[in-house]
């Protein structure tokens, strides 16, 4: 349970906008995704919620606290992962968990069955000092101490940032095995292709929300028909996607991996291909695809 | 009180982990009390000397003698010429210039007076003064002592003299070591207290660490405690040890009482600490309490009373040095070392580091905030 109503954060005495005018709301068990790049914002709103920086105005709960009264009991109930990996690293796995257990008061035997899933995948190495772990395995275990109180929320800052496609994927079937528990979680990623595992995304740039929905109504909201153009020479995409752009009839065109996302300013012309293999280009296809994530982001950010 | 102790286990097992800290403890007190005290003797030696003898009469060579004897001096230059021992000086070879003109000890003898010419080398401050005084108390030696062996001399016309005695109290053979030493074991605990609780602080900002206790329950004060309280542990281990060494290498062993000495340590401790602390919470990196930290370290070291005596500056100098906890603890050092001072009559310097311990950490606590912007 987690409601903002028009949060505005500004840096330097004003001249910074970090947030602007943020409200929504998460559910009670809700796995909500805030996506966005570097320098958005998340990281403001996350420190805002977690009570280590207060707001210019607006008003911000938590389990039904608010983040300026109740910052007491927030701080009881609520789990926070930091963005940079902050666990003592001259410590080891088992002493940090321990650690943080007997500050919350509890121990790790209490809550282990919360944690036993993650906790068993870094158990072999329970008594390797934390700075010596893998960025993977420090992740687990920032997720394990930020759970070792059973708390009602739970905030992850970019928890898979510098982390491999394995563990990235691990870590998110825990989060929806956490979410099964009845436990809240805000996660912000600046990876797109996670977005579509969250129940409820708000895409967010400049300290602005752009757009708050599930993946799927926000995809279905994307309100042009996107093509796919591929082109067989593989090292070509820069000069295709050059000569696409310099076709009239284009409204926008980027380039995703080895191909192009572009769309049409009126309906699709099939004369783009030709013009395209004139241009050098050869083996051109085209075809109808379905627009992801990142494809209404930038469509967004054009408006 | 139970998170504190789990607070103080955390921080004893990672300083037991860092790999500098134990040898800084160890080792550091035990070279910095045998190099120290040596670099901070005043007793100079090996002054080097140019003669510039005009006379060469019994007289001038018995005073030459009387010079080189005194083992003060080394005799590197004996010429007939004023410009040449001069020269000496110039090339460094000599620190002194004595001349004693013609007729040296015709007037010695004739006229009853007769002078003599230094010339001192004044780059190196201390030793231009000291061999300037040790010379013009030799001479005045030799003066007092032809005047003994002098027959010819009429003792009732002699002008009435005061002789000046002295007896060194509480230091009785004006030991240096004994001055300097327990001033030393004084910056040692300084330099370990302030930096090393600073640096661990702001270490744990830089780590963010201090992101991941901020969001827990913890108290303010109880984390603040866990911070000094290990530090108040080294900081009473490294003094014992340096009391240690002091006895080992300089025999010197407290007059004053164990307890009042630890008691005052305790109190100087909280006042240090307190001052790491403060500087902890105006740094985000270790480098800026780094640089904040050296900067009144050095401050505290040099002006507290440790080589000059802080009597001798001026009033608002003196003023200044009051709010130095150093001060009144290198005070009580010597007053409890040497003297054997109690209690009763430090209550002055350790009212003063109380206070000013007690004005740090308020402000201190009041500047850590778990919420930043």
């Amino acid at each position: 349970m987690i409601t903002l109503n028009n949060i505005d954060k500004t840096y330097n005495k004003g001249s910074v906008t970090a947030l602007k005018d943020i409200s929504f709301s998460v559910k009670g068990d809700e796995l909500f995704g805030l996506i966005g790049p570097d320098g958005a914002g998340k990281t403001t709103l996350f420190r805002i919620l977690t009570t280590l920086m207060l707001a210019d105005k607006g008003e911000a709960s938590v389990n039904g606290f608010d983040v300026v009264k109740d910052y007491k009991q927030i701080r009881n109930c609520v789990g926070y992962m930091p963005g940079k990996f902050s666990l003592y690293q001259d410590l080891t796995i088992k002493e940090n968990l321990n650690f943080f257990a007997a500050i919350f008061g509890t121990t790790l035997e209490e809550n282990y069955d919360l944690i036993k899933d993650i906790y068993q995948q870094i158990e072999p190495f329970k008594d390797r000092r934390a700075g010596q772990l893998s960025g993977g395995m420090k992740q687990k275990l920032g997720l394990c101490c930020a759970l070792i109180h059973r708390p009602k929320v739970l905030f992850l800052d970019e928890p898979t940032t510098g982390v491999d496609v394995v563990s990235r994927r691990e870590f998110w079937e825990m989060l929806k095995k956490l979410k099964r528990q009845g436990i809240t979680i805000l996660v912000s990623t600046a990876y797109m292709d996670e977005a579509k595992l969250c129940d409820r995304i708000a895409l967010i740039q400049k300290g602005q929300i752009l757009s708050i929905d599930t993946p799927a109504n926000i995809i279905d909201s994307f309100p042009e028909k996107l093509y796919g153009i591929k082109s067989a020479k593989f090292s070509g995409v820069f000069k295709l996607l050059q000569d696409t752009r310099s076709y009239p009839g284009i409204a926008s065109c980027f380039a995703f991996g080895d191909s192009l996302h572009a769309t049409f300013n009126d309906s699709s012309d099939k004369r783009l291909i030709n013009y395209l293999h004139t241009k050098g280009n050869s083996d051109v296809t085209m075809e109808t695809i379905t627009p992801g994530v990142e494809d209404c982001f930038i469509h967004l950010l054009k408006e | 009180m139970k998170i504190l102790l789990f607070l103080l286990e955390k921080e004893f097992r990672q300083i037991l982990r860092n790999k500098q800290m134990i040898p800084l403890l160890l080792i550091a007190p035990v070279i910095q009390l045998v190099l120290l005290p040596l670099a901070a003797n005043y007793t100079i030696k090996n002054i080097s000397i140019a003669v510039v003898d005009n006379d060469h009469s019994t007289f001038s060579r018995e005073l030459i003698s009387k010079i080189t004897a005194s083992g003060y001096f080394r005799l590197t230059g004996y010429t007939a010429f004023y410009n040449e021992a001069l020269s000496l000086v110039e090339q460094n070879k000599a620190d002194l210039a004595l001349q004693i003109p013609v007729n040296f000890e015709r007037n010695l003898v004739r006229e009853n007076s007769a002078k003599v010419f230094i010339a001192i080398n004044a780059i190196e401050g201390t030793k231009a003064n000291l061999g300037g005084a040790y010379l013009a108390s030799i001479i005045s030696d030799f003066n007092s002592d032809i005047r003994i062996n002098w027959p010819a001399a009429p003792a009732a016309s002699d002008p009435p003299q005061v002789a000046v005695i002295s007896s060194y109290w509480y230091n009785p053979f004006m030991d240096y070591n004994l001055y300097i030493v327990p001033a030393i074991l004084v910056t040692l605990v300084t330099a370990m207290a302030a930096l090393q609780s600073a640096f661990n602080i702001v270490q744990e900002k830089e780590n963010g660490t201090i992101e991941q206790i901020n969001v827990t329950p913890i108290k303010k004060h109880i984390f603040i405690l866990g911070k000094l309280i290990p530090f108040m542990v080294l900081g009473i281990i490294l003094f014992t040890l340096g009391l240690f060494i002091a006895w080992l290498l300089y025999g010197i062993v407290p007059a004053g009482s164990l307890l009042t000495l630890y008691g005052s340590l305790i109190i100087y401790l909280f006042a240090m600490l307190g001052f790491g602390l403060l500087i902890s919470t105006y740094s985000s990196t270790q480098q800026q309490a780094m640089s904040l930290a050296f900067f009144f370290i050095l401050i505290f070291n040099m002006m507290s009373g440790m080589f000059n005596s802080v009597d001798s500056m001026p009033q608002w100098a003196q003023t200044i040095v009051q709010t130095f906890p150093t001060s009144h603890f290198i005070k009580i050092m010597r007053m409890v070392v040497l003297k054997g001072s109690g209690f009763s009559d430090i209550l002055y310097e350790i009212g003063a580091m109380f206070v000013i311990g007690l004005i740090l950490n308020t402000w201190a606590v009041l500047n850590y905030r778990k919420t930043t912007g």
